[in-house]
């Protein structure tokens, strides 16, 4: 009898489940992306709160501490101007994890308007972006990151930029060919019939509807920016020395792989670590997203 | 099918002609006149004036392009400014380098990304699948030029087995030439590996529960037979497509793994390019890759035509 009772109660709560909180639910089923989350957290807190907890200055050099293998004072060891790896690995976590963000907000930010007007206008609208799309597409990625990086100029904010850019067409291809599928729906008909303005059905019942698909398509962009600024750094044409990323402190590591083999662990370490998180969340955030899944 | 190929031809047209754009229109973002930029620290007014009417940069940009889009069609790419040599020379000087780098990663990524993924699905469920998922997720998370570096440092400082930098070519000395690769090859393969196993994986499960798999085991065939003959077969097409487009990729991979190992190919081309701000060279090298990821992707179309019967008619 209890159960019974107790299943119209337990399906009714189902059926009044927020969106976001079945996609908490189906998320904290996943122990490896619910990791993955923490890892990243913790990664952005040390961005964030790095001249809090960085040991040392991470530009100033000692000539005493040149190429110090891992000891109880510097626990990463110390670089070519006897530098300590730990406090450059911290602050490092800055160049590559804003890199990462903001070069997927940039791509977000003209990569979504583009996919919205592609696949509601339709006609040569959508197809001149489309084919740009494709185009850009047909360049490879960190090929023409790097020459974009290069006719911009070395900088960190330049390598965001040339990121941001190159992965634009990721967004504007998903985003145009999400619209096209919802504003075939029903409910878009509606807004239309009742006299809604373009922008106001794009704005407001089409782009929440391509929300969760953007969401871990950013977040696996955020892992290939990562990878990437990390590339332009380690090239010379991301974060300039004397300040850390972690790209180009592998860059000097190479030169010292004989005698300081830790000088290229660490900072290659912490990439991978980011990387592997961000793939991790992406994937389980996908599953967590997906509507067909329970 | 013939309708089908020329379609896609047709349709290939605007994008290369936004890619020609997109590379002709790298050389306005840099700051300033191109031509003082060209003429560099000689600010001779006359010299300037002169690069300007050689580049056709005292004309309107439209017609600009023009210019250099005949060249290009004729095969002029430009001329490099620093090693005063035609950019269509050094990129076929260089490409066969990268490609013999490209296809041996790919022979890696096929035989590890593709092994594993059947392997995966044939498993599914097992400690050997979730062993293998975790591998293939380590293979596309690896950033390639950390990879090179820890392999050099493994292979080449601690147990002195191969070069570290350094190329040679299969036509001078065979052996040597695939000491000198085998390191670049598998660190450029690493990540395509991944991704293909990822899809083999995929691909494989639903060959596995189709019903044609199914009738084959009813037969009462042996689990190699249904495997090999019946479920792979059918999986593998839409994988070796995918290879097909991931060479693009490696092209890119190239970049950064050549100037870890110091081997002259196109990668190395283009950074050096970069540095030297030889900017014909960075436009001829993105052009290049991108008629060769176009045209790849073109062949896996048609390829894909002509194995699948239901679009050849």
């Amino acid at each position: 009898m209890s159960t019974q009772a107790s299943s119209p109660q337990t399906s009714t709560a189902l059926t009044l489940e927020s969106p976001t909180a079945r996609a908490w639910r189906r998320l904290k089923a996943r122990p490896s992306a619910l990791i993955a989350l923490a890892v990243i957290v913790l990664l952005i807190g040390m961005a964030v709160f790095a001249p809090l907890i960085a040991p040392y200055d991470p530009i100033k050099q000692n000539y005493m501490l040149v190429r110090k293998a891992p000891s109880w004072m510097h626990w990463m060891g110390t670089d070519e101007v006897g530098r300590d790896l730990l406090a450059r690995v911290i602050w490092g976590a800055r160049a590559s994890l804003s890199a990462g963000v903001i070069s997927v907000g940039i791509a977000l930010l003209i990569g979504v308007p583009l996919g919205l007007i592609a696949g509601y206008r339709g006609g040569w609208t959508d197809m001149l972006i489309s084919r740009f799309t494709d185009a850009m597409l047909a360049c490879p990625f960190l090929i023409l990151a790097i020459a974009l990086a290069a006719f911009l100029g070395p900088s960190l904010g330049n390598a965001m930029i040339a990121i941001g850019i190159t992965a634009t067409p990721i967004f504007v291809r998903l985003t145009r060919g999400q619209t096209l599928a919802i504003k075939t729906e029903d409910y878009i008909e509606a807004a239309r019939a009742v006299g809604n303005p373009v922008h106001r059905i794009a704005l407001r019942h089409i782009l929440p509807n391509v929300l969760p698909s953007l969401l871990v398509q950013a977040t696996l962009t955020v892992a290939t920016a990562i990878i990437a600024e990390a590339s332009l750094s380690f090239l010379g044409l991301g974060q300039q020395p004397p300040l850390p990323s972690w790209g180009s402190m592998l860059n000097s590591a190479q030169r010292f792989l004989t005698n300081a083999p830790w000088m290229a662990i660490w900072p290659g370490l912490a990439i991978f670590v980011s990387v592997i998180c961000f793939n991790l969340l992406g994937d389980g955030l996908r599953d967590a997203l997906d509507p067909r899944s329970k | 099918m013939f309708t089908l190929i020329s379609k896609r031809l047709i349709q290939l047209l605007p994008t290369v002609f936004f890619v020609s754009v997109i590379i002709f229109s790298l050389q306005h973002l840099l700051p300033g006149d191109p031509a003082m930029i060209m003429a560099g620290e000689d600010n001779d007014p006359a010299v300037i004036a002169q690069i300007r009417a050689q580049y056709h940069l005292d004309q309107p940009i439209p017609v600009q392009y023009l210019f250099w889009i005949k060249g290009v069609l004729s095969g002029n790419l430009g001329e490099s400014m620093r090693l005063k040599v035609a950019v269509s020379e050094l990129v076929t000087t260089k490409l066969p380098v990268t490609l013999q780098l490209a296809l041996m990663a790919m022979i890696i990524a096929l035989v590890i990304g593709v092994g594993l993924g059947i392997l995966s699905a044939v498993y599914k469920g097992r400690a050997l699948d979730s062993l293998v998922n975790v591998l293939g997720l380590i293979g596309i998370s690896t950033p390639n030029f950390w990879l090179g570096i820890m392999l050099i440092f493994l292979f080449s400082v601690e147990l002195g087995w191969l070069p570290a930098s350094g190329y040679v070519s299969p036509f001078e000395d065979f052996w040597q030439s695939m000491r000198t690769t085998i390191m670049p090859a598998f660190v450029l393969g690493n990540a395509i590996a991944g991704v293909l196993m990822r899809h083999t994986r995929g691909a494989m499960l639903q060959a596995l529960s189709s019903d044609y798999v199914r009738t084959a085991r009813a037969k009462g065939l042996s689990e190699r037979v249904v495997v090999i003959k019946h479920a792979m077969r059918n999986a593998l097409t839409p994988v070796i497509t995918l290879g097909a487009l991931e060479f693009g990729t490696l092209l890119s991979g190239a970049v950064l793994t050549e100037q870890i190992f110091t081997i002259p190919g196109f990668g190395k081309l283009i950074v050096d390019a970069v540095f030297n701000r030889d900017y014909a060279v960075v436009q001829g090298v993105v052009l290049v890759t991108a008629s060769t990821y176009i045209l790849l992707n073109l062949l896996a179309d048609i390829g894909y035509i002509l194995v699948n019967p239901r679009l050849r008619d």
